[in-house]
């Protein structure tokens, strides 16, 4: 497949089946690889198209500096488009994350600005949402809120699964700013109703959820509960023991969240399969493995992985 | 029918400090009030007062029943049964 730039080449990724994680031949799993976008992760979508309405709403201009809070992929992913659109980027990014993600954004030119552990995003957000304040020239795309986010999905993951699996019984996807499952389901609510949105959220340790009161918490704007059918939180335990079981048996090297995606997608399959229905499940996998490996997700028992994992934003 | 509930840090100084607790009830409306009879205040800080015959959940509080959302799964009148483990966090962002 030939582009001109490496920008058109976002989107269009392969949707593999897993014969050996799939129950029976009735009901089975299919994992749409968006580790194969540009950075390497499903990101690429929502950042590309909300950098372009923001220059066609006329907010981006040459010379423009983008401000965006992020846990990391969405940054790396704004990064790499600012870089070959000519914008300075600054990302605020808590510091509970994983240092390949770090290096990553600055390989690709973004100021890094760290915020507390504690409090995880919703730090990341007040703490952007200052800065904004105090630089009213700045452009905050705001993928919580920014429409082109769930847009990007809407247009694209959204039909690539549908043309790929027409017989799709089941959508699973994470869920972090919302965008990629309110987006899908968009779409398969206007083209194909009977699929079933799951949305699989990570569930933390304590410090990511350290607010200091109730009134702290945070859902994205984005979100609408309407668009999604179940949801389930997923702990560290189960995404590690999920993303070995990946690589393991189907060769996928994935992402911590992509753990998490799957146990939620597994449990879809074991209801199938007990209630004697067919199913086609599809899931993202959201990211590779690479930029976690520094965690020790990946080493040692999952007692320890889990361990390990405490107080890091994972997903 | 004994139901283990964990509760978010936030909300500990209702529980003397504990990480989880056990309370009964049929539905999550039941076990709220049991918890709130064992820990006064609780039931406060989870629902919305402010609605006409008892509230709902608060906009950032989330409750999973074996890991499962509540708010897919019937809210307030979700059903429980004996072993069911109740999760209770505020709601954080993602992405």
């Amino acid at each position: 497949m030939r582009f001109d730039n490496l920008l058109q080449s976002v989107g269009g990724t392969p949707l593999v089946g897993l014969p050996r994680l799939s129950p029976t031949p009735d009901v089975r799993i299919w994992a749409k690889l968006e580790d194969r976008n540009p950075t390497g992760s499903i990101k690429d979508r929502p950042a590309l198209l909300m950098i372009e309405q923001a220059e066609k709403d006329g907010l981006l201009r040459p010379g423009c500096t983008i401000l965006e809070p992020t846990s990391g992929n969405t940054g790396i992913s704004l990064a790499m488009a600012a870089k070959l659109k000519g914008y300075r980027i600054v990302c605020v990014m808590p510091e509970n994350t994983s240092d390949e993600r770090r290096q990553l954004l600055r390989m690709w030119g973004a100021e890094i600005v760290s915020s507390p552990a504690a409090g995880g995003s919703n730090e990341a957000v007040r703490v952007a949402k200052r800065i904004a304040d105090e630089h009213p020239d700045w452009v905050m795309l705001y993928q919580y809120g920014n429409p082109a986010n769930a847009l990007s999905h809407e247009q694209g993951t959204g039909p690539e699964l549908l043309a790929d699996l027409p017989e799709i019984t089941h959508f699973v996807a994470g869920l972090g700013t919302t965008g990629t499952l309110m987006g899908v389901s968009r779409f398969f609510r206007a083209h194909k109703p009977s699929v079933k949105i799951v949305a699989a959220e990570p569930r933390y340790g304590e410090l990511v959820y350290g607010l200091r009161n109730l009134d702290e918490g945070f859902v994205p704007e984005l979100y609408d509960a309407d668009l999604i059918d179940s949801r389930f939180s997923v702990g560290p335990r189960d995404a590690v023991r999920r993303v070995r079981e990946l690589l393991e048996l189907e060769g996928i090297f994935a992402g911590i969240s992509t753990g998490a995606i799957l146990h939620a997608a597994m449990g879809q399959a074991a209801k199938a399969v007990k209630a004697g229905e067919r199913a086609e499940i599809a899931f993202v996998v959201a990211d590779g493995g690479w930029k976690y490996l520094s965690t020790g997700a990946y080493e040692g028992t999952v007692d320890d992985a889990e361990e390990r994992l405490e107080g890091q934003l994972w997903a | 029918m004994t139901i283990e509930v964990k509760i978010p840090t936030i909300l500990r100084t209702y529980t003397g400090g504990e990480k989880s607790v056990e309370a009964e009830g049929g539905t999550l409306t039941e076990l709220i009030d049991n918890l709130d009879a064992n820990h006064p205040g609780l039931k406060d800080r989870l629902l919305d007062g402010s609605v006409e015959g008892g509230g709902d959940l608060r906009r950032f509080v989330n409750v999973y029943i074996n890991d499962e959302d509540v708010r897919f799964i019937g809210g307030l009148d979700a059903t429980l049964a004996d072993g069911d483990q109740v999760v209770v966090l505020p709601a954080v962002a993602g992405g």
